[in-house]
């Protein structure tokens, strides 16, 4: 019995070299300059203007992107599994869910300037049938707010695919027990439903968050590398180390993980919170 | 009531074109490539480029290898979970989530700074190992979707009544494994491993920067470089992706009959 851990061995041996230590040593690098010693100095160094401006840009792609794809993915959720619709559309729903949030990386750039490109299906049919340019009008598929309408492609599906059982867990019963308590559909969304649902929409949309933040190839693909987010940013500095400094070069990874780690615990938090009514 | 019932509508039909009207768009782009006609001279070309074919093997090839690594690696640790360490379950649940909480190319960073050629364990050093390294990266990248199918399926048959059947009739530990285990769980590998092939097929990060010749970062190329070949790749990517989650229902549903506790 004793050596019943040696069943696991393996695993937490792959888990050591290929999570923990390779984490690990961007961490202690964070801390480190050249020569191995101790210093703070790499962390401070973060704060110069173009790193601060990656982080922010990638702080609101993946925000934007993250409340676009939770709003919109609730809603179709909502529709699907509770919306009285025909009994067809929610196993519809969930294989497209599944696949279109699969659906990303570089094809999805490619799509989205096939679609919303200067010479794209959308922007042509506009210029044709609505006599205006939408490049006319300051929009650009290369900018944070392209890049924002492409990751959404993604966001929304994840939505669906997470929201979809806790959508389930509202149960007939309450809606009943506050009418016949006299509460009005309002009433009932806004002091039973709504708060049994926020903590598990505020969890899904932090995971949304760190799914977009971490995200490279959709971007690159798209933007190439005018868009200063921090993940292009990073790929730059382990391709050439445009940085000039490789331990500052594991801060910017180290600040990642901090980012998507907090929203990661957050979304853990908040769904141990949801799963007290949600069962 | 009824109105309600026109918001789902809106909602349904505001999502459909969301993931449609891109899909659409990509196909008519792709078909443009003759001026003032529709053709396939797109796919005609990127399906007759060498670069395609060989990426396009050497993706497969890997998302295969990473699938076989895969279920060897999660397989026994869920089992051995489930029947002699149940307390190490949050541990083990908590690590395999760590891929969806530290971003690819943090790891890939990693990997590259640890194991490259004057390392203690130079796993850059040649093509091959650094095949190996890729495949080591993508076991870790769909770890969290692997163990969670299986685990899924493990939970749903008897795990302890199983084994000591096994054993009673002198089943080796390989036996029970293979030939008792795995069978009733092999909806429930299926699965991860088509999830596991979706992921591997076209990811770009980790094979362009440890600087393999994958189909990931063969698409970033012609998407730098071409017009209306990269609509094309993306309507064939999207079959493919389509595809593993269609083979995921198929054997979902299929198996339902057959075996009713393994779903």
């Amino acid at each position: 019995m004793s050596w019943a851990w040696l069943g696991v061995a393996p695993f937490f041996l792959f888990a050591l070299m290929f999570l923990i230590l390779p984490t690990g040593f961007l961490f202690v690098g964070s801390f480190q300059d050249a020569d191995g010693n101790f210093t703070l100095n790499n962390i401070a160094n973060l704060f110069q203007p173009n790193i601060v401006s990656a982080y922010w840009i990638s702080l609101k792609v993946s925000a934007y992107s993250a409340i676009g794809g939770a709003v919109i993915g609730f809603f179709l959720a909502y529709a699907a599994v509770l919306g009285g619709l025909p009994r067809w559309i929610r196993p519809t729903l969930m294989t497209f869910s599944g696949v279109a949030s699969n659906f990303a990386g570089v094809p999805l750039a490619f799509a989205f300037l096939a679609t919303l490109g200067r010479t794209g299906l959308v922007t042509a049919l506009m210029v044709k049938y609505l006599g205006f340019n939408i490049y006319s009008t300051g929009f650009n598929l290369l900018t944070m707010f392209g890049l924002t309408l492409t990751y959404i492609y993604f966001q929304i599906p994840l939505m669906v695919l997470i929201l979809a059982p806790a959508l389930d867990g509202l149960k007939r019963e309450w809606r009943e027990a506050a009418s016949i308590l006299g509460a009005t559909g309002t009433q009932f969304w806004l002091y039973v439903a709504l708060p049994v649902l926020l903590p598990g929409l505020l969890g899904a949309t932090l995971l949304l968050f760190a799914n977009a933040f971490g995200a490279i190839a959709t971007a690159y693909a798209l933007t190439g590398s005018s868009l200063n987010i921090v993940t292009i940013l990073l790929y730059a500095q382990i391709r050439g180390d445009v940085l000039h400094d490789q331990n500052l070069g594991y801060a910017l990874a180290f600040g990642m993980i901090l980012i998507t780690g907090l929203s990661n615990a957050a979304y853990i938090w908040l769904r141990s919170r949801s799963e007290r009514w949600l069962r | 009531m009824k109105h309600s019932r026109i918001g789902s509508w809106i909602a349904i039909i505001v999502g459909a074109l969301y993931f449609l009207v891109p899909l659409i768009g990509t196909f008519e782009f792709s078909l443009r490539l003759r001026r003032g006609e529709y053709s396939f001279e797109a796919y005609e070309i990127v399906l007759a480029d060498p670069r395609f074919q060989q990426s396009f093997l050497y993706s497969t090839i890997q998302a295969l290898v990473t699938i076989v690594f895969g279920v060897l690696l999660v397989l026994p640790t869920a089992y051995w979970i489930q029947l002699r360490l149940p307390r190490l379950r949050p541990i083990v649940e908590f690590i395999t989530l760590l891929p969806l909480v530290i971003p690819a190319i943090v790891l890939v960073f990693g990997y590259l700074r640890i194991y490259n050629s004057s390392s203690w364990l130079p796993m850059t050093g040649s093509p091959r190992a650094t095949d190996m390294l890729l495949m080591f990266s993508y076991v870790t990248l769909s770890l969290p979707y692997m163990y969670r199918a299986i685990e899924t399926g493990l939970r749903a048959i008897d795990v302890r009544t199983l084994t000591e059947a096994a054993e009673s009739l002198g089943a080796s530990r390989a036996t029970i494994m293979f030939r008792v285990i795995f069978p009733n769980v092999r909806v429930a590998v299926l699965s991860g491993a088509f999830l596991t092939f979706a992921i591997v097929i076209g990811e770009f990060t980790m094979a362009s920067l440890l600087d393999r010749p994958a189909f990931g970062p063969y698409l970033q190329l012609i998407g730098a470089n071409r017009a209306y070949e990269p609509a094309a790749l993306a309507i064939i990517a999207f079959i493919v992706t389509w595809a593993c989650m269609g083979l995921i229902q198929v054997f979902g549903h299929g198996a339902r009959g057959s075996t009713p506790d393994t779903r």
